[in-house]
């Protein structure tokens, strides 16, 4: 955090004369927004932004295999909703922020104890959509399949999820732009990321304006990545979002 | 061992909330139901306040636009773009840009607080069956009488449910204050060299209990305003056919 203070002063003082300008300089030191600095700064931020990648698909992808092998399970044995939900629920109702240090003794400081918390809160949001999903597949699709003779485990993979599939990815993008959100705070458990470098300047407009922008911009862009992935393998639900 | 060691970090910081004690550096007495109960009762404050704030311009302006069949745009895409600006971002914008101070953590909170109510305001009043709507027209009540009698009762149970998704986020959210110099119980948390790990762990069970607190009670008193009628179309099957009574019920955007 200090360092990169300090490498903030050098490089304002190491700028030769007349490259820097009287006023970029003042705007830095009144910690203003600074395109000028922005422009010569970026790279600062390349890291942080790919730890921030890191730090969501890595917890999306472990939620995602893990909700989506319970919400199956939950489906067959219908007794287990109530419960996977009611655990996966107070799992997601417990603050970041709390659930990072909760964490620590058992899993000490560092992206481990980050990436457990994040993928915790992506289980409720997946798990619910992928059984809401199954759960609105007309009985009509369900009689055709049995009539065509499918058994029960081509009747999940070839009807069911095919048809719930706009469910599951919409709960896919909601669990992907919290865990954007919530990994910004992953800096409180060492994990990095973008927070850290929000929390190592947060007077510093120029710097809040980068860092806090690129989470955004992340969150918008993994957003429309999976939205497009849903159009590209639901031809026939164009008009859903 | 390793249990052990486990079981000790939490042991600790259970005496943390109920004991005083000396901070390492000396000089201050840290911990103790006093502190943690001054730093709850900001925290519980600035949530609520928050939350009556939102709940006072959300449930309205989405039961009218609900009812007007209008803004459907603005009352959905609120709750997307709501999720895509992170909390912490807004807040570390807010502290960068305005400054510090209750005034501003409130201000953040009552933005995060604002989507999932508004949406669910506007889902819950759209979704009452139009007929009932045209009963109560033809029963000679103004636009007014509509939304207040009937759009707002049987959209009880979905605004809570979006009360109850603001009111953990904004507890959640309100842990940060001390970014912004607001001494909430994000106090120890963030402030590891007077409160130590002992503080950290303490403070954050206090949260955690809290949030789960809230959820729960918020719970209850959905239960509790749901009208009878509703919950009498959402009993389970029992024997024979069961009636077609309107419990088309969309599931809330959050």
């Amino acid at each position: 955090m200090a360092v990169s203070s300090e490498s903030t002063l050098l490089f304002a003082q190491d700028a030769p004369e007349g490259f820097f300008g009287d006023r970029a300089d003042k705007c830095v030191r009144e910690e203003g927004f600074c395109p000028e600095w922005i422009a010569d700064n970026y790279q600062r931020y390349i890291d942080p932004f790919w730890e921030h990648v890191f730090l969501t698909v890595v917890p999306v992808t472990i939620g995602f295999i893990l909700a989506f092998s319970l919400a199956l399970l939950a489906h067959r044995h219908r007794w287990l909703i109530g419960p996977v939900a009611g655990v996966t629920g107070a799992l997601y109702t417990i603050p970041s922020v709390a659930f990072f240090f909760l964490l620590q003794p058992i899993t000490g400081l560092g992206k481990t104890t980050a990436i457990v918390a994040l993928t915790c809160y992506t289980l409720l949001i997946i798990f619910r959509n992928v059984i809401t999903g199954l759960a609105a597949v007309p009985d009509d699709a369900k009689d055709a399949g049995r009539g065509m003779g499918l058994t029960e485990r081509q009747m999940l993979w070839k009807v069911e999820l095919p048809l719930a599939l706009p469910e599951i990815l919409a709960g896919l993008r909601i669990a992907t732009t919290t865990t954007v959100g919530l990994a910004a705070l992953a800096f409180l458990a060492n994990g990095g990321g973008l927070g850290a470098e929000l929390d190592a300047q947060r007077f510093f407009k120029s710097n809040v304006v980068v860092a806090g922008g690129l989470c955004i911009l992340l969150a918008a862009v993994l957003d429309v990545i999976i939205l497009g992935f849903q159009r590209l393998v639901t031809p026939w639900q164009r008009a859903a979002t | 061992m390793n249990v052990l060691a486990f079981l000790g970090d939490f042991g600790d910081a259970v005496s943390f909330i109920f004991k005083e004690r000396e901070s390492v550096s000396g000089g201050v007495q840290i911990g103790g139901l006093g502190e943690l109960g001054g730093l709850a009762g900001t925290h519980l404050l600035v949530s609520l306040v928050a939350m009556a704030i939102a709940i006072a311009v959300s449930v309205p302006l989405g039961l009218m636009l609900g009812h007007r069949g209008k803004g459907e745009f603005l009352a959905i895409s609120v709750s997307n773009v709501g999720r895509a600006v992170p909390a912490v971002v807004l807040l570390f914008f807010f502290i960068a840009f305005i400054g510090n101070g209750f005034r501003n953590v409130a201000f953040v909170l009552i933005l995060l607080a604002i989507p999932p109510i508004l949406t669910n305001s506007y889902v819950g009043a759209r979704q009452v069956d139009n007929e009932v709507v045209d009963a109560a027209r033809g029963m000679g009540m103004t636009g007014v009488q509509i939304v207040r009698r009937v759009r707002l009762p049987l959209a009880m149970p979905t605004i809570f449910a979006g009360i109850r998704t603001s009111a953990v986020s904004v507890i959640a959210t309100a842990t940060i204050g001390p970014f912004a110099n607001l001494r909430t119980l994000g106090e120890p948390i963030l402030s590891e060299n007077i409160y130590r790990f002992s503080g950290q762990l303490g403070a954050a069970m206090v949260v955690a209990l809290i949030t789960l607190a809230a959820d729960a009670g918020i719970g209850l008193a959905q239960r509790a305003v749901t009208p009878k009628g509703i919950k009498l179309a959402e009993e389970p099957r029992t024997k024979g056919p069961r009636l077609s009574l309107p419990t088309r019920r969309r599931e809330a955007a959050t």
